[in-house]
């Protein structure tokens, strides 16, 4: 899988965005790191130039709720509907109801173990070779919880 | 299928260059598939060695400035190494290039080595072809910067431009001797730091008794000194003349590994040496017939 680790917005917090992008490579895939404060139009023209199959977003610092919907809803309107958006960080439980409703699969909160997330893209690979939806703009309710 | 991706790809649509470039990376399309004839090394492809952290990435970033705002698009190919146990990749060149996010000129591309011979995947040589193809004037090609890559890329590039910088000590110039012969240009970046004008002169004067020494060039990626003269000299970079017999080396390894490895029954023949008493050379003069 080609995996772009993004951090949107003015968030300095990279160390677990830094991890997760290690960790996914060492489970076999190859991983687009962006660096920090990136625009969520930055994001979007990163995932499309790589040609991505996920996109992963980092956030700590609370904007989460605005700019993670913001580039589903991009990435959607640049016709990537089939790339599987996922994210991590600190995000309220309570709040990750409406990050689900914007077309993200799957939130990864603080202590989230790596072979939890590789079990998570390994899911994302066999739903999809399925035909199942997994992408942004696909639709369905699928998202994923541990132990699946 | 392929060809018609190619024509979207060429009236500027980035979806469908990214998608071509997904497939030639992946081997599912050829130069015969794509009608491409073999391109003309004209200078225009050019290969950015030299060992990690001297400022590729960063020296780039500041090239695709320059050469937009004089109106020029470019693409770059940035490799980086696949790890050879699970075969994942941490493609991270793209961070420095700033230009990569939002230039609508600009179109840069992470490759993972995926254990290719040498570090330089040869699916690059068609990817640079494809960008040239779909309007841009400029391919840069960012090596993973050690070992073979750093000569490898002769195979891919018309150009090659080695980067050094200075606090890296006399042996390890000593050691890239081999790529030193091969380079059309030198670059000592880092500019602003002590010791940048000595290294300059110690490869000058390590040279001096070369046949047609290439230029070398002072810059700092990170204040922009010397970035417009390098920018300017290489759009009329020559190749190095005397280097055309290692080039033509370069290329028919690169050429003969990949025969080697894209044989039907690789894996099997990988499993039998790994697994047995017999060594590859007895392999080798066994199998191989030419
Ligand atoms: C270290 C740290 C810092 C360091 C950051 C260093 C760095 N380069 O990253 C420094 C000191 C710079 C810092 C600064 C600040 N910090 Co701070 N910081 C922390 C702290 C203590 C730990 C974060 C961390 O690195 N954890 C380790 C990593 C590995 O874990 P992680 O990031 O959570 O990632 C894991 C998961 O979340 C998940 N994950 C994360 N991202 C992603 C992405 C994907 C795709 C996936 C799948 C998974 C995933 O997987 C990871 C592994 O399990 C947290 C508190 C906490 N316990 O979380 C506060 C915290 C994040 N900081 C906070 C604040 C407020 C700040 C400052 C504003 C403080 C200030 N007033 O100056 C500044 C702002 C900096 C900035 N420019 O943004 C608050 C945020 C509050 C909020 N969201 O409402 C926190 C929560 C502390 C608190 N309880 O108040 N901070
Ligand atoms: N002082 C100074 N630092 C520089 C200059 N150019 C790059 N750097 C710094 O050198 C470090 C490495 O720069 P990169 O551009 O990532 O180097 P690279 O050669 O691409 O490295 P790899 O891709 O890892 O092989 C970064 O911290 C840059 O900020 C320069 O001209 N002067
Ligand atoms: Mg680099």
């Amino acid at each position: 899988m080609r995996i772009v680790i993004a951090k949107p917005g003015l968030d300095g917090h990279d160390r677990g965005a830094k991890v997760v992008a290690r960790a996914l490579r060492d489970a076999g895939h190859e991983v687009i790191y962006t660096g920090l404060r990136r625009t969520p139009e930055q994001i979007v023209r990163t995932v499309l130039d790589e040609d991505a199959d996920m996109l992963g977003l980092s956030s700590l610092s609370g904007a989460h709720a605005f700019l993670f919907p913001r580039v589903c809803q991009l990435l959607v309107e640049a016709g990537c509907t089939d790339v599987t958006v996922f994210g991590g960080g600190i995000i309220p439980l309570d709040e990750r109801s409406l990050l689900f409703d914007s077309g993200m699969r799957a939130i990864f909160g603080p202590g989230t173990k790596m072979h939890e997330m590789s079990e998570f893209v390994d899911a994302v690979i066999s739903r999809s070779s399925s035909n199942q939806p997994v992408g942004v703009g696909e639709g369905g309710d699928w998202v994923w919880s541990s132990g699946e | 299928m392929p060809k018609s991706l190619l024509e979207q790809a060429i009236s500027g649509n980035r979806r469908s260059l990214a998608k071509l470039l997904t497939a030639v990376e992946n081997g599912e399309v050829s130069r015969d598939s794509l009608k491409l004839s073999t391109r003309v090394a004209d200078g225009s492809v050019i290969g950015v060695t030299g060992a990690p952290g001297v400022g590729k990435s960063c020296l780039i970033e500041r090239l695709l400035s320059t050469w937009t705002s004089n109106g020029l698009k470019v693409a770059v190919i940035a490799v980086d190494p696949s790890s050879p146990l699970t075969g994942g990749a941490l493609l991270g060149d793209r961070v420095r290039m700033e230009s990569a996010d939002d230039n609508p000129n600009v179109f840069v591309r992470s490759f993972a080595a995926r254990n290719q011979p040498g570090g330089m995947p040869n699916a690059v040589v068609l990817a640079a072809d494809v960008m040239r193809n779909c309007g841009y004037d400029i391919v840069l090609i960012e090596t993973v910067g050690s070992g073979q890559s750093e000569i490898r890329v002769v195979s891919v590039a018309d150009r090659i431009v080695l980067v050094e910088a200075p606090l890296r000590g006399d042996e390890v110039q000593a050691e890239k001797a081999g790529v030193m012969e091969l380079a059309d240009m030198i670059v000592v970046n880092k500019s602003d730091l002590d010791g940048s004008e000595r290294a300059a002169a110690n490869i000058i004067s390590s040279l001096e008794l070369t046949n047609n020494p290439p230029p070398v060039l002072l810059t700092s990626a990170k204040n922009s000194a010397g970035i417009d003269d390098l920018a300017t000299q290489l759009r009329t970079l020559r190749a190095k003349p005397d280097a055309e017999l290692a080039r033509a080396r370069e290329r028919l390894l690169t050429a003969w590994d990949n025969a080697l490895l894209s044989r039907e029954d690789i894996d099997g023949v990988l499993d039998g040496l790994a697994g047995s008493e017999n060594s590859a050379q007895e392999w080798v003069d066994k199998n191989l017939r030419w």
